[in-house]
């Protein structure tokens, strides 16, 4: 079992993403299950939302608590919200952020970051800062759960049409070519 | 949405199914329109609005054919629907909380005038305290209203069961509105792999259309629906016992219905379903949880933990809540000694959950004392998780040595 948890904001497409990376994994013949939190959907409010996957039938439908990857898809969540919560030791950490490694705000949980400038990217493909299938090509480029192709399939099924579709691959490739994997080294403890 | 083919094995006819990934409102949805009903009215309301959005996105496409009346409310919904059943129609609505508090009066005389009508219940808990999240305290409200309700654990169940149930309700012995009862926010919302049936099959396993055969709105066949009967004279007192003796009838005979539907479902699809009551590794076990709806996959998970760790714990699952289905519970109950029964809602009367009450009742029938304790958790859209069974199971497992506890446990209360 492999679980993520997705933050971001109201608008920018987490719950949604979340849905998106469960299609990607079932075309890779996984099972995946996908589940929204629960608030008053608001533009810009903190939102989470959660997707499992296993090579098994996924039985238990509930929220995730200490999942193996957080996917942040805000840069500056992580001042307002204690995105690490429960966090597997050595798990990852894939950010949108324009700034370098040493500037990311991080736990001593984290043990690999992905880095991208979704927002710099998605102003220039969609003129709006939408970061939610930048995310998902970041989330591939570092940890390789998921392939590209199968992401991209899976944007081909879903709602998206035309422009909408064609912007979204784009988005997705450079999310996937334009992320940096980072291992960040701990002393172990005394 | 996205899609794929597998072969689905283990089944007597090899039938390729579309294995598609959507959330619990897009299945019920979806089985809606394989079931092919010609007349579909609703009122949005959380968490029920995807739902029928997807319901009138299917329409709208083509890919469903039938009338759909976007109401003003849900009473008008539900009266709607009377009227297109009376005139023979093959009838869907959804709803949940106070949208079906709104429909109580058409509700109680739908199942009165033996309409067939099926209806999702996506369920939400009860208001106030404001909130528009998930809970079964909806649907428990409404349990004694003869309306037969099954609740689903998972999002394949609840599409498969979305047409059984059209199947359920016009059955001849049976007669009765159908509520499908899914939870909102962790079936309505959480997206999973489903296996979509083809039509083609589903048209074979619903048959010929028959809806209209007991009574009708017919120029051609003129007659009087339900005059007014009952009072202290004439031949009203007996009339009105025959009506209702019918509608407890028919809610006995849905038991063997359900069955045989569900039965028939998994040799043509080759999914099987608990019709009434699950037995999850009830073999070898002292004591069982006993839950209801999609909380039940984090419990086999804990089950599962717990047999591994020694516990010697079973689960047992109800999925047709109404009518009560006493005689599969009581062969369940014969296997252990000590009961602990979670419920989603809150059984104001009792201070105990509604299935929990209603189990007492059912043990009464057992003819032993069986010792057994009220657990309430996920209300209003709070998570019932892995470890919160495994505090039930733990509490339960106590009941065999040690004396029930008078009052019901909070699951969520220190969360």
């Amino acid at each position: 079992m492999y679980e993520v948890r997705f933050h971001g904001r109201g608008g920018q497409g987490a719950v949604t993403a979340a849905s998106m990376l469960a299609a990607a994994l079932l075309e890779e013949g996984k099972y995946a299950v996908s589940i929204p939190s629960f608030g008053f959907e608001r533009r810009g409010a903190p939102v989470v939302s959660f997707m499992r996957c296993s090579d098994r039938e996924i039985r238990q439908l509930t929220n995730i608590y200490t999942p193996d990857c957080l996917i942040c898809v805000d840069p500056t969540l992580a001042k307002s919200v204690d995105i690490f919560s429960g966090l597997k030791p050595g798990g990852t950490l894939v950010q949108a952020t324009h700034k370098p490694l040493a500037e990311v705000v991080l736990s001593d949980a984290v043990g690999v970051v992905g880095l991208c400038d979704a927002i710099g990217i998605a102003l220039e493909v969609f003129k709006r800062p939408i970061t939610n299938t930048l995310m998902l090509g970041a989330f591939a480029r570092t940890t390789g759960i998921v392939s590209l192709d199968a992401l991209k399939r899976s944007l081909e099924d879903s709602d998206f049409r035309d422009a909408g579709l064609a912007q979204n691959l784009v988005a997705l490739e450079r999310g996937y070519n334009e992320t940096t994997v980072h291992t960040i080294e701990r002393r172990v403890a005394a | 949405m996205t899609t794929a083919t597998v072969e689905t094995p283990n089944q007597t006819k090899p039938a390729k199914q579309k294995v598609i990934l959507c959330e619990g409102n897009e299945a019920a949805a979806l089985g809606v329109a394989l079931a092919r009903p010609d007349m579909v009215a609703v009122y949005p309301i959380t968490p029920q609005s995807s739902l029928v959005e997807h319901v009138a996105k299917l329409i709208a496409d083509g890919r469903m054919d039938a009338d759909i009346v976007d109401a003003e409310g849900e009473h008008s919904v539900l009266s709607v629907l009377q009227g297109a059943a009376l005139a023979g129609a093959r009838t869907y609505t959804a709803t949940c909380g106070p949208g079906l508090a709104f429909m109580f009066e058409p509700y109680f005389r739908t199942s009165g005038m033996r309409l067939p009508i099926v209806m999702s219940i996506v369920t939400r808990d009860g208001i106030t305290p404001q909130s528009v999240w998930g809970g079964h305290q909806d649907a428990m409200t409404v349990r004694e209203v003869g309306w037969v309700q099954v609740y689903c654990e998972t999002v394949q169940e609840v599409l498969d069961t979305t047409i059984m149930a059209f199947k359920i309700a016009e059955h001849h012995d049976v007669m009765l509105p159908v509520n499908v009862c899914l939870d909102g926010n962790y079936l309505s919302y959480g997206t999973s792999r489903v296996e979509l049936p083809d039509q083609a099959e589903v048209d074979a396993f619903m048959g010929v259309k028959d809806v209209n055969w007991h009574v009708a709105l017919d120029p051609l066949r003129p007659m009087a629906v339900d005059p007014l009967t009952g009072g202290s004279g004439g031949k009203g007192p007996s009339t009105f016992v025959r009506y209702r003796k019918g509608q407890c009838r028919g809610m006995q005979n849905s038991l063997r219905v359900i069955e045989e539907v569900h039965e028939e479902w998994a040799q043509r699809f080759g999914r099987r379903f608990a019709p009434l009551v699950e037995e999850y590794r009830l073999d070898g076990a002292d004591y069982a949880i006993m839950t209801l709806g999609s909380m039940t996959g984090a419990a086999k998970d804990a089950i599962d933990e717990a047999r591994e760790a020694g516990k010697r714990v079973g689960l047992i699952k109800i999925k047709t809540f109404s009518p009560f289905p006493v005689e599969a519970l009581l062969k369940a109950m014969n296997k252990i000694q000590a009961l602990g029964v979670v419920d989603r809602s809150v059984g104001f009367r009792w201070n105990c959950g509604p299935m929990y009450q209603e189990m007492m009742g059912a043990l009464y029938r057992l003819g032993r004392h069986v010792p057994s304790m009220s657990f309430i958790g996920g209300l209003a859209g709070a998570d019932i998780t892995v470890g919160h069974f495994h505090r039930v199971i733990e509490a339960t497992e106590k009941l065999v040595t040690n004396p029930a506890p008078a009052e019901p446990v909070w699951l969520n209360e220190r969360d």
